[in-house]
């Protein structure tokens, strides 16, 4: 197999905006501007950068789930626009991302226990016990309890939808996961929790994830390499060591500056 | 000095289950100029107490017991009416997740503006330009307002609700995670604008963040939350510094550190369960 479990050359991605005093005029802006990565197999590529950079454009183009407007993304070798729908939806199972914004992408009507087995059910994974031993151990395992199982989304608190969309991510195994935000929203313990959580999986399962955050401490904790983004380009990529220690871009060197908590001592 | 709002004995319950205390016995205050910043477990309670001081819980959930006092005021013997003009206009609230606050089928541009016509009165070029103003302090290009939430990244929507918050200058702040899409960058620009706020309109403000970065940064006082309740409570040097109760002790001891060389270990509520809570 390739050192590469996923590939992405080329990526443009155009919005157009409106503009103009009375919003009447357009205007086309660049979201992705010639993005290439690479994914390792069984490691971790954590992307950064500025607010309104396009990294979560990026997620949802490297997964086909928004349509590209140029450029290519390969997974194990394969152009995944080329692949034909079913093979398609058949790899989704293993291309699944965990969405920054947890509540919007969690179906209201739909009970917690029931969101979570929601995909094992699509691609046919086990039997009906099997889904449900699966989603349970899941669930426990991002640190919800078997009493949640009946629950809807809108009697969570925030960190805990988020690890409903983590939930839904892992159970279906997958071989890549793009994972946007995934532990913003979650406090220290439970955030380091998830973060081992993710590291035993990838270690069980030679996951592969992509992991968009604007924590560089938790980027350092978890990934091997990280690409920075700046308007659209990935300016600057490299090992963790790499970039930390040595960053050349401007732009980098201000992030790191950056990172709170720097005038006070922690006791 | 006076307290600018000040919560006494806070009890939630969802209503089909009375006994169930999600937030249980909740009191602190929030002098005016100052900032509390709130931290706590996931699911103990932040959000709660924050929708509940700005009457917006849902209707499944109830305060069993306790008051809520703004500038001396009950804000429970006010009608709905009074709570709506002070709403958004006394009070700021920035919400957890943004994209359950806005409207999907509204300009952010008309969002923004839309306190400030009902408060202040505020139309046409004036608004426009008042409007024009909050975008570029919270970072977001005039042209953008435009758009629609869904056409903005995360971290632009949650700068939207802050603009929104802050448009009418109000005395009091309450923001709930405000600032868990932005990047460090504009992260420390939020801060500072936030800060000016404070110290230029003695605005009053409770943060709630996951934080210690933030926390170490902006805050003067601190509340830490665990199950429903308060378990401390104090200064920053002093809750940062010389925390008293285990919990917070354990909390501190996982924040990840900048060099990545610490591991990363959550909390042991085994051994927390057994470790003595000071009186
Ligand atoms: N549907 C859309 N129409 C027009 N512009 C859009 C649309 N979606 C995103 N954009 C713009 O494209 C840019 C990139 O957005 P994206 O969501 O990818 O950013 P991001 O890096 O994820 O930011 P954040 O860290 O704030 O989440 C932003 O400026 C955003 O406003
Ligand atoms: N509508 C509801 N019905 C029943 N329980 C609820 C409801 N809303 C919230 N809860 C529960 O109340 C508790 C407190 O929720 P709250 O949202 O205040 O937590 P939080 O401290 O803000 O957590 P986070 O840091 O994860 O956002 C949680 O355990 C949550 O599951
Ligand atoms: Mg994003
Ligand atoms: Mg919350």
């Amino acid at each position: 197999m390739s050192e590469f479990i996923l590939k992405a050359r080329d990526l443009n991605k155009f919005y157009t905006q409106r503009s103009g005093r009375f919003g009447f005029g357009t205007k086309q802006v660049k979201a992705l501007d010639n993005v290439n990565l690479e994914l390792r197999h069984a490691s971790t590529l954590a992307v950064v950068g500025e607010s309104g950079s396009g990294k979560s454009t990026l997620a949802r183009c490297l997964l086909q789930l928004q349509p590209l407007d140029g450029g290519s993304v390969f997974f194990q070798g394969r152009d995944l626009a080329e692949l034909p729908a079913n093979e398609l939806r058949k790899q989704r199972r293993h291309l699944q991302m965990i969405f920054q914004d947890p509540f919007a992408s969690l179906n209201p009507r739909m009970k917690v226990g029931e969101i979570v087995e929601e995909g094992l059910l699509i691609h046919d994974l086990g039997t009906k016990n099997e889904r449900f031993e699966k989603a349970l151990k899941m669930l426990k395992r991002v640190g919800l309890a078997e009493s949640d199982l009946n629950k809807y989304p809108h009697e969570f608190s925030g960190g805990q939808r988020q690890r409903i969309g983590i939930a839904r991510a892992l159970v279906l195994e997958p071989k890549v996961v793009v994972c946007d935000e995934p532990v913003s929203a979650l406090d220290v313990s439970i955030q380091a929790q998830i973060l081992l959580l993710l590291k035993e999986l990838q270690q069980e399962m030679s996951l592969s994830y992509i992991f968009i955050s604007h924590d560089l401490r938790v980027v350092r904790h978890i990934a091997d390499e990280v690409a920075v983004m700046h308007q659209g380009k990935i300016v600057e990529k490299g090992s963790i060591q790499e970039v930390y220690e040595s960053p050349k871009q401007q732009y980098t060197q201000n992030l790191l500056k950056a990172i709170p908590g720097q005038k006070r001592q922690l006791a | 000095m006076a307290e600018l709002l000040k919560i006494e004995d806070l009890t939630i319950c969802p209503a089909s289950a009375p006994s169930r205390k999600l937030v249980s016995n909740v009191s602190f205050s929030i002098e005016p100029g100052k900032t509390t910043c709130v931290v706590g477990e996931s699911g103990s309670g932040k959000s709660l107490t924050a929708l509940s001081v700005m009457g917006l819980l849902s209707k499944q959930l109830v305060r069993t017991n306790g008051r809520v006092l703004f500038q001396g005021q009950d804000l429970a013997d006010l009608s709905t009416e009074e709570m709506r003009k002070i709403r958004g206009r006394q009070i700021g609230m920035i919400f957890q997740e943004p994209m359950t606050s806005l409207n999907p089928v509204l300009t952010i541009g008309f969002q923004i503006g839309e306190p400030l016509t009902v408060h202040l009165g505020l139309k046409g070029d004036a608004l426009k330009a008042k409007v024009n103003v909050l975008l570029e302090q919270v970072g977001i290009p005039a042209h953008r307002a435009n758009s629609y939430p869904d056409e903005l990244s995360g971290g632009q929507r949650q700068r939207v609700m802050i603009a929104m918050s802050i448009a009418c200058e109000p005395l009091m702040l309450i923001a709930d995670e405000p600032t868990t899409a932005l990047d460090v960058t504009v992260q420390a620009q939020i801060l500072s604008l936030l800060d000016n706020l404070k110290t230029s309109m003695n605005m009053g403000m409770l943060l709630i963040t996951h934080d210690f970065g933030v926390v170490a940064d902006v805050a003067d006082d601190v509340v830490v939350m665990f199950r429903g309740e308060v378990v401390e409570a104090g200064s920053v040097a002093q809750v940062l510094n010389k925390p008293k109760h285990p919990y917070t002790k354990a909390l501190l001891a996982c924040v990840p550190d900048a060099e990545g060389k610490k591991p990363l270990k959550p909390i042991d509520y085994a051994w927390l369960k057994n470790e003595q809570v000071p009186a």
